[in-house]
């Protein structure tokens, strides 16, 4: 299936977490972006590779109830938007506490593991999930 | 060339849970009620914009244009037929490309459909395949679901602004209750507020009451140009404002969680393509998938500043009041076919503006404006209608 290219594709930035930094304002992304969308075309060949330390604050967050069917073991899982230290805002799962525990505001870092499986003899993704920083 | 379009018809098959009708069939059902409504001869017809937006996932067809066309028993004619792909705002998407095909002199009249069977999958497997008007890699990889970003939005904006629960129901118990009025409605059932904050949760703080249903469901409008009104002695609705603006597809590359800019910028361009001001609108129907995307769709269409679109919902937003928001009954009651509901919203207003409303008749409505939003606000789509 063509997710199984997908997600070989996007290993690196899964895996460690690894964004873009445009060397023509500094500005870092997280998903990683090709174009700097501040600089446009003089961004061309200047979005390096950059590693994400992967520390952040919970902005706002979710309990997801309905779930697709890859997830429906993990209902119900928290679901966070992230403000990174580097700046960026990503959308990831908040693991390892009660929904109680949460708060917007919260510190998080992030670990990894595994985010989900297509069936029960399907391929199994990983990639990065996110604890409170105790 | 520039020069004045107008709808002359509109068609509708009931939206709903339809197990027993295909795809096709509802298409086929209001383009020819469209054409019927518009004293037209399908041979009449210079191109036909199809709006869809899962047809290939959902049902495994493409080219829902064409196969309607056929079906519609206008193979024969050779019209031109496109589908017109926005995701949640693909209907209007399509009747804005319509809107553009006749302005620039290229047609004298067009057909505009959307329509979209969102039963034909279970429960959770249509969650995965809806879950693609957000970002598949970046936010559905990760557990995403379009629910789950509104509900994001909804706890941020309901922190941020002090705003409780039972603004956002308010969106939900209008819908319903304007929904009660409309015979094509999803739902006839009106809901009372502490129905709407007791129901099942679904992305906390929203349960299944603050999201719009899974419904089958076809709409289908009849485009002419200025000079085929004036020839024919056609009294349509003019199409006074057009506009689509596009931003960042993810919620999390946007500056704000509950701010859609693009809606901000559609509708600041339409009401200056209409010459007219926000205070001018008679009735609006806003793209409210989810109850918070109501309240943020009334701050970001220029009703309310951010933040306030409670002082709009405690005023009363009915059909009798200052703003009629959703007189059709809006996503969550008269339902949401995915392709469908642009085109929807805008068969309500043609027939507010003609005063062919029923029970449900916004008085002296005047102008109109539509809100249509792709996803959790990759872009937006906001046209104004009205009567000379």
């Amino acid at each position: 299936m063509g997710e199984l290219s997908r997600m070989w594709r996007e290993m690196p930035s899964r895996y460690r977490m690894e964004g873009r930094k445009c060397e023509n304002c500094s500005r870092v992304y997280f998903p990683p972006r090709d174009i700097c969308p501040v600089c446009h075309r003089d961004s061309i060949g200047k979005m390096k590779p950059v590693d994400i330390a992967g520390n952040g604050e919970i902005i706002s967050y979710t309990v997801v109830h309905e779930t697709p069917p890859a997830f429906i073991r993990q209902k119900p899982y928290v679901l966070a938007i992230i403000k990174l230290d580097e700046g960026p805002m990503i959308t990831g799962q908040i693991v390892d506490s009660e929904p109680e525990e949460i708060k917007m505001g919260s510190r998080v870092k992030s670990v990894f593991r595994r985010i989900s499986e297509d069936g029960k003899s399907g391929v199994i993704h990983y990639g990065y999930k996110f604890t409170l920083e105790k | 060339m520039s020069r004045g379009v107008y709808i002359i018809g509109s068609g509708e098959a009931k939206y709903g849970e339809l197990w027993d009708r295909s795809l096709r069939e509802i298409a086929v059902e209001a383009g020819l009620k469209a054409v019927e409504s518009a004293g037209i001869r399908t041979k009449d017809l210079g191109a036909i914009y199809m709006g869809n937006s899962l047809g290939g996932d959902i049902s495994m067809q493409e080219h829902l244009s064409a196969l309607m066309s056929d079906h519609a028993g206008i193979a024969s004619e050779f019209v031109p037929s496109v589908r017109v792909e926005a995701s949640t705002a693909s209907g209007a998407a399509a009747f804005r490309e319509a809107y553009l095909g006749i302005k620039s002199g290229e047609y004298e009249i067009a057909m505009v459909g959307g329509a979209e069977k969102m039963t034909e999958l279970y429960g959770s497997e249509i969650i995965d395949i809806t879950s693609s008007i957000i970002d598949r890699e970046w936010e559905a990889f990760t557990g995403a679901t379009p629910a789950a970003l509104a509900a994001i939005s909804a706890r941020k904006y309901m922190a941020d602004f002090n705003v409780p629960r039972e603004i956002l129901a308010h969106i939900s118990v209008n819908d319903h209750a304007n929904a009660s009025l409309n015979e094509n409605a999803h739902f006839r059932n009106k809901i009372t507020l502490e129905q709407a904050l007791n129901a099942t949760p679904i992305a906390e703080p929203l349960n299944l009451m603050d999201c719009a249903p899974l419904s089958d469901g076809a709409s289908s409008l009849i485009l002419a140009s200025e000079n085929y009104v004036k020839e024919h002695g056609i009294e349509g609705v003019k199409i006074m404002g057009s506009a689509m603006s596009q931003g960042e597809f993810a919620l999390h590359s946007r500056k704000s969680l509950y701010t859609v800019e693009p809606t901000r910028i559609a509708a600041e361009t339409a009401l200056k393509q209409a010459g007219i001001g926000i205070k001018d609108i008679s009735m609006v129907e806003i793209h409210d998938s989810y109850s918070i995307y109501g309240l943020m769709a009334l701050e970001d269409l220029g009703f309310a500043k951010k933040g306030n679109a409670r002082e709009i919902v405690e005023n009363g937003i009915g059909i009798d009041s200052n703003l009629p928001v959703n007189p059709s009954g809006g996503l969550k009651a008269k339902g949401f076919p995915y392709g469908a509901s642009g085109v929807g919203q805008i068969v309500e207003a043609y027939n507010q503006l003609k005063n062919k409303a029923g029970k449900r008749q916004v008085k002296n409505a005047k102008y109109a404006m539509t809100h249509s939003q792709a996803g959790s606000g990759a872009a937006s789509i906001v046209h104004i209608l009205g009567v000379e």
